[in-house]
């Protein structure tokens, strides 16, 4: 995927919206940016199929060498599918982010909520702002 | 206490150098550079430096000085030999630690003896504060003390390429520097005091120079190291490193509550010195009591980590009260486990004791009584 063309949250999760099945079905991961700042990650919590979340809730952690960091969906979700190979394969998360790395996918309740999340441009501009 | 960090003489080269920054106890610090465990292995196959110029360093000079610092810790200062580097504390009135202490004795002259305090960065306000308060009284008046934490930098070589890394670079024979020893030594003509000490678990040295030369003497172990390997290593691998080392770690381990017969290192205490310390009487009273939960290592069955304040149980269920917390954990690089210290009821003390340790409230993971350290350097 281009992280060009993905929206972004403020907690640095990145999605995605495929509308070509016809409901919207949202993908989630963790941006490039976010993996290099967690470091060396030793385990990952996924939730399972059926979950349901509202925006702004954890649905998974992220565990690193340093400290243990939640997930957060930024739209609300119903959960239909786990990147269950991930935990596995945790390089995944550092050499590809934005394919292999995906985390979850999920029915979108609400659309309207991936409007207001960041594009590139502005996730970039908070990324830059946070290493200063 | 004012809000701004206070920086180190190598803050510039951190952030130069990738260094990620945060607040620690007052000081702006490196967590990490390129990451925990690259630097962590860095220490333990080859060699790694630490900015450590966050530590407090006081120099205690003279006969009443002496007897200043006699008071504040629990060692005899008068059974250390010139040279010699002893671990031990500052004690409260209760027996309890106020901060674990490096003191070293650089001169042992009758006349004029000199010594050496290392403190941590997160207590010097505090131990500085009971020094202020011992020399109201008659006694201590004329003792004088100089704070040198910002006048001098300190920096740790550690692993087991330090030593012949540093080598070609002193004027004196390095193996002459035993362990837990101190030197004044010249590093190409700059006076540097070299000691055998660390919070690794590695062989190698503590050095400490005039801040001015800090960042000079940096770029010249980055560049003389570069050919066995060295990395710059930030407070998250030092964490570890001493983790798997089974050291403590002050507002962790050790605290105002907690006496060094509960942390299992009474051997750090002369009880019986006949110049008396700070909480000797408290903690002579504590003697023939057995303390009611003691420090031990955890072995946990996973990668996901035990964090500190993550309770023990004798097994997985609500039906299991907790016996104790975490005090620190982390993932081990070195065991590829995940590891812990706790302080638990001496009954769960016997290393093979098969425990529960129950991660930030949610999940069980089993875990083992293991004896300290989790690991220990080949010799």
């Amino acid at each position: 995927m281009d992280p060009k063309q993905l929206r972004y949250a403020e907690t640095h999760e990145w999605l995605y919206v495929d509308d070509s099945q016809g409901e919207p079905i949202a993908t989630i991961g963790i941006s490039a940016y976010a993996v290099e700042a967690l470091g060396d990650v030793t385990h990952m919590e996924l939730p399972e199929p059926g979950a349901d979340f509202s925006s702004g809730d954890s649905f998974g952690e992220v565990e690193s060498v340093k400290a243990v960091s939640d997930l957060y969906t930024p739209v609300e979700l119903e959960i239909t599918e786990v990147n269950t190979k991930l935990p596995d394969n945790l390089n995944w998360l550092n050499d590809s982010p934005y394919d292999q790395g995906w985390i979850v996918k999920g029915k979108l309740k609400d659309p309207s909520q991936v409007e207001q999340m960041m594009d590139f441009e502005a996730y970039q501009k908070l990324c830059d702002e946070e290493q200063h | 206490m004012s809000n701004t960090p206070l920086e180190t003489p190598l803050h510039a080269w951190h952030q130069a150098h990738k260094g990620r920054m945060v607040d620690f106890a007052g000081w702006s610090m490196p967590v990490q550079y390129q990451g925990i465990v690259s630097e962590h292995e860095a220490v333990r196959k080859r060699v790694g430096l630490f900015d450590i110029s966050h530590m407090g360093r006081l120099i205690f000079e003279g006969v009443a000085a002496g007897k200043l610092l006699n008071h504040l810790i629990s060692k005899d200062l008068q059974k250390i030999p010139e040279g010699r580097v002893r671990y031990g504390f500052v004690l409260n009135e209760e027996g309890g630690i106020h901060d674990d202490i490096l003191v070293s004795c650089l001169k042992k002259d009758p006349e004029n003896p000199k010594w050496l305090l290392v403190v941590n960065a997160s207590n010097r306000e505090k131990i500085l504060g009971v020094l202020q308060q011992l020399q109201q009284t008659e006694a201590f008046q004329s003792a004088t003390y100089t704070d040198q934490t910002h006048s001098w930098a300190m920096v740790a070589l550690q692993g087991p390429k330090a030593e012949a890394m540093l080598q070609p670079l002193v004027d004196l024979d390095l193996k002459e520097i035993k362990y837990y020893r101190t030197a004044w030594a010249e590093l190409e003509d700059e006076p540097v005091l070299l000691s055998r000490t660390g919070y690794t678990g590695e062989n190698g040295f503590e050095i400490i120079l005039s801040a001015e030369k800090a960042e000079w003497l940096w770029k010249l172990l980055m560049e003389k190291g570069e050919e066995f390997g060295i990395e710059a290593c930030g407070l998250g691998a030092r964490d570890t490193l001493r983790l798997e080392a089974g050291m403590p770690l002050y507002g962790h381990e050790l605290s105002e509550d907690i006496t060094p017969f509960a942390a299992g290192l009474a051997s750090s205490v002369d009880l019986d010195v006949e110049v008396p310390f700070r909480g000797q009487r408290a903690l002579q009273e504590k003697r023939e009591q057995e303390p009611e939960q003691v420090r031990v290592g955890l072995l946990l069955q996973s990668k996901r980590a035990a964090r500190e304040g993550d309770q023990v149980t004798m097994g997985a269920g609500a039906a299991f009260a907790p016996l104790g917390k975490v005090t620190s954990g982390s993932y081990s690089p070195t065991l590829e486990t995940a590891i812990a210290m706790a302080y638990l009821p001496r009954k769960y003390q016997e290393p093979g004791t098969l425990l529960s340790v129950n991660l930030r409230g949610k999940t069980n993971i089993p875990a083992e009584v293991v004896k300290l350290p989790f690991y220990e350097r080949q010799k």
